[in-house]
């Protein structure tokens, strides 16, 4: 249906795209697959009209169209729905206003009033094409995340869509929200439109996709029927190398307790939790999304609004009210949002590396050692392979993985005792994912106590040596990893008992 | 063979314009500078007069120091637009101190600065604990600072010899010391070492860094581990006390207290700390670039003023400069 030819772009600098042909059939899901940087994202931003100056050719049922700007795809029936849904909502607008955005805006003609029963009876008939239970009068705001994607799918197929991107919708999702995802994705297809699904997570597109590509460095360098491949051949494309082993080897012996907590609550949704980890030990947080495992990262590290409960760092009793406070005793947080609570995009990667710890790097009457900082900035570079043209470089001109990086090297510059790690390898791509895990070991086995949040379960079946279930705020079982598997981790979650 | 060519083509076109740009951007306001100097001193020769510089330097120092506050504030992403009020309860407390209560300069500055030091406090609880918006609090607190003034002076000017509410004639008189301070050089002295000492101060302390770095995420910073609230409060007191360092120089300047003396400085001060912006390129609210942002207005002011043009057509022209420059800053962001 849609042919894009040969399609190259450059931005000052590199080359984003070389010489890129895709191919979308009617009806069919097409995987998109690429490590951060690879070019996925750039490929479909001219497919959706976000960019201009591209060279190549895109054809429409073999008719060359031009697609400059974004109206240009919208006409042709091109969507997409971008990873951050709240950028494209309007949150104080109903259900009904947001889906039928589009037409309010550019349909309306001459017309000056708006006809508020068509709008939501409109909006309603779509959403019950797509068989989702949303009121259309109800405020965006208190929407889920999965919600709001539907609102968002809902939108772009509202207006005669042939052709929609889906740019790493299950990210953010729960595991039935994921599945109630992909009931609407086969629904579209039988319609005949065209889906292309972005996404870090090889099953998934094993499970919901006909035709996969994978891209390395702006330059497309698989395209299979998903049938005819298997999920260790698309990583070692991706990768550009067989793919070594997953997850690092892990040395079991642990020493004393590093940290203790008994009786944490929040007073929201933790409640009276105990737990404990080993120097040397990595103690995985399992559990689905919106367990609480987030809230329990945030309450040891005096996150929260009121924290109570008793924290032993090394056996000596700590008072930990803020973050402040927990940095100062031992405890570093590499939160989920890394962008958003990790970084300051707007300042250079030095001083980003150095912001948590710059008591190191100054001297007699707070005046900073640049030299030093500067030094340890390099040293930190290597040492975690960040790809940036020099230290002074703003964090916002670095890539996805590699900002990720920058934060954990400024948690690392803290020399803390006690590591929590919530989601470390949300929108990581593989590659990266080995060097944080390789990174999180080497913590590990330097004899700090580290904490391993996560929902991806593999990971913490790879990466932790014990691992507490949580389900709605609560530890419901502690086992040892070696002793139990996926299926027994979800039977748990899930709130098995 | 031909693509790769065709692409380094592609690349020069694409790159160029930028490049262009980032040049304009980093010395945009240095070079309007010069080519402001240029065309004054063509038009009006006395221009480049060594004393018409030295009076283009003491007509900015009151903005300079009380634009410094602002930068201060702007720096952990606030924005304190309380300073012009609190400049002129400074002023007002000062001349009051000297006039009606016959006190000596030390007692007079402090009294001023423990003002100063409340007016902070005030603003940064408003801001750290009820978490109103910056610039919502400093909105209402100009408006509460700017009373007090006036209550406290009663709507009248402040000046040596003036008529008491019970008809006798006020009695002190300000200290010849403290006069001098708003007299060439000491008024450009203050000035320079108010703008040397911030500068180093956000640049070379870790404590600059840390309120950069709190204006850049806030989230991060918190959970960094920086005490956010203590530098917030920090921030707004620094910019308190700069504004009553500069309603201090007003007041030896013009030796007596106007209602609203401080309020017209407020927009100046806000508009040399945002053309300060992007002085060579910082992106960020600095010192140094406030303090070309201050030279700035005062070339223009004095040189429209020489080139005969009107008073109060002035701001039209002002007000363009920092549009050019707010234009430049935020084009830039995007």
């Amino acid at each position: 249906m849609i042919q894009m030819n040969n399609i190259s772009i450059h931005f000052p600098g590199v080359a984003a795209l070389k010489n890129v042909s895709f191919l979308v059939e009617e009806g069919k899901a097409h995987a998109l697959i690429g490590a951060n940087g690879a070019g996925k994202s750039t490929l479909m931003k001219v497919l959706s009209g976000a960019y201009d100056h591209y060279s190549g050719e895109i054809y429409l049922h073999g008719e060359k169209v031009t697609i400059r700007t974004p109206k240009d795809a919208k006409q042709l029936g091109i969507q997409m729905v971008y990873q951050e849904v709240d950028t494209a909502l309007i949150p104080s607008l109903s259900v009904g206003e947001n889906i039928m955005l589009e037409s309010m805006v550019h349909g309306m003609g001459k017309k000056q009033f708006i006809h508020w029963k068509s709008i939501h009876e409109k909006a309603a008939e779509i959403l019950a094409s797509l068989h989702v239970n949303i009121p259309t009068t109800k405020s965006i705001s208190e929407l889920t995340l999965a919600q709001k994607q539907m609102v968002l799918i809902a939108r772009a197929v509202s207006d005669s869509c042939k052709c929609l991107i889906l740019d790493e919708p299950t990210a953010p999702l729960s595991q039935t929200e994921t599945e109630e995802l992909f009931r609407l994705i086969g629904l579209l297809k039988k319609q005949g439109v065209a889906i292309i699904f972005i996404s870090h997570r090889l099953p998934e597109l094993f499970e919901i996709c006909e035709e996969i590509m994978v891209m390395r460095n702006g330059e497309s360098v698989m395209s299979e029927k998903v049938s005819e491949t298997s999920p260790n051949q698309v990583v070692e494309k991706m990768l550009g190398k067989p793919l070594a082993d997953q997850y690092p080897e892990r040395s079991s012996s642990h020493g004393e307790h590093i940290l203790e907590v008994k009786g944490l609550s929040d007073g929201n949704m933790i409640d009276h939790l105990d737990l404990h980890v080993k120097r040397g030990e990595i103690l995985g947080l399992a559990g689905l999304v919106g367990a609480g495992k987030t809230e329990i990262c945030k309450a040891l590290f005096g996150e929260a609004d009121t924290v109570s409960g008793e924290i032993f760092i090394n056996g000596k009793k700590v008072k930990i009210s803020s973050p402040y406070d927990a940095v100062r005793q031992g405890i570093v947080l590499i939160p989920e949002e890394r962008r958003k609570e990790g970084l300051v995009v707007t300042e250079s990667v030095s001083s980003n590396l150095s912001m948590s710890n710059l008591k190191k790097f100054s001297q007699m009457g707070g005046f900073l050692n640049f030299k030093h900082e500067k030094r340890e900035a390099e040293r930190m570079i290597e040492q975690l392979a960040i790809k940036t043209p020099s230290s002074e470089t703003k964090v916002a001109n670095l890539s996805g993985g590699n900002q990720q990086k920058v934060v954990i090297g400024k948690c690392i510059e803290t020399d803390a005792d006690i590591y929590i790690f919530d989601e470390p390898t949300k929108g990581v791509d593989v590659g990266a994912k080995r060097e944080i895990f390789d990174l999180i070991t080497a913590l590990a086995d330097q004899g700090k106590g580290v904490i391993y949040a996560s929902s991806e379960l593999t990971d913490i079946l790879g990466m932790t040596d014990r691992l507490c279930v949580i389900y709605d705020g609560e530890i419901v079982k502690e086992m040892e990893t070696k002793t139990t598997n996926e299926a027994e981790i979800l039977f748990y979650s899930t709130g098995g008992k | 063979m031909t693509k790769p060519e065709a692409s380094t083509v592609e690349k020069q076109l694409v790159k160029k314009p930028f490049k262009l740009f980032d040049f304009f951007y980093k010395y945009g306001t240095i070079l309007t500078i010069a080519l402001l100097i240029l065309i004054f001193t063509w038009a009006n020769p006395a221009f480049i007069d060594g004393n018409n510089l030295i009076n283009i330097l003491r007509s900015i120092s009151i903005v300079t120091i009380i634009a410094i506050g602002v930068t201060i504030s702007l720096s952990v992403n606030g924005f304190d637009l309380s300073v012009g009020s609190t400049a002129s309860v400074a002023n007002a407390v000062v001349i009051s101190m000297f006039v009606w209560y016959s006190q000596n300069m030390f007692v007079a500055i402090l009294v001023v600065l423990a003002a100063a030091i409340l007016i902070g406090l005030i603003n940064s609880l408003l801001i750290v604990k009820l978490r109103i918006p910056d610039m919502l609090t400093t909105l209402a607190t100009m408006f509460i600072i700017q009373g007090i003034a006036l209550t406290y002076t009663k709507g009248a000017t402040v000046s040596e010899n003036m008529v008491m509410p019970d008809g006798s004639y006020a009695t002190g008189v300000i200290s010849p010391l403290f006069v001098k301070m708003g007299q060439v050089p000491w008024i450009i002295v203050v000035m320079l070492v108010v703008v040397i000492v911030v500068h180093i101060f956000l640049t070379y302390t870790k404590h600059g860094r840390y309120m950069y770095i709190i204006g850049g995420n806030k989230e991060a910073a918190r959970l960094s581990g920086i005490p956010v609230n203590k530098y917030k409060t920090i921030a707004y007191l620094l910019s308190a006390v700069l504004a009553a360092i500069g309603g201090m120089v007003l007041a030896s300047r013009v030796m007596t207290a106007e209602i609203n003396a401080g309020s017209p400085y407020l927009m100046d001060a806000v508009a040399a700390a945002f053309i300060g912006f992007s002085v060579l390129g910082a992106g960020k609210p600095n010192a140094f670039g406030t303090f070309v942002g201050a030279i700035l207005i005062g070339i223009l002011s004095n040189g429209l003023v020489m080139m005969s043009v009107p008073y109060y057509a002035m701001d039209i022209v002002k007000g363009a400069v920092l549009a050019f420059a707010l234009g430049l800053t935020y084009y830039k962001q995007k």
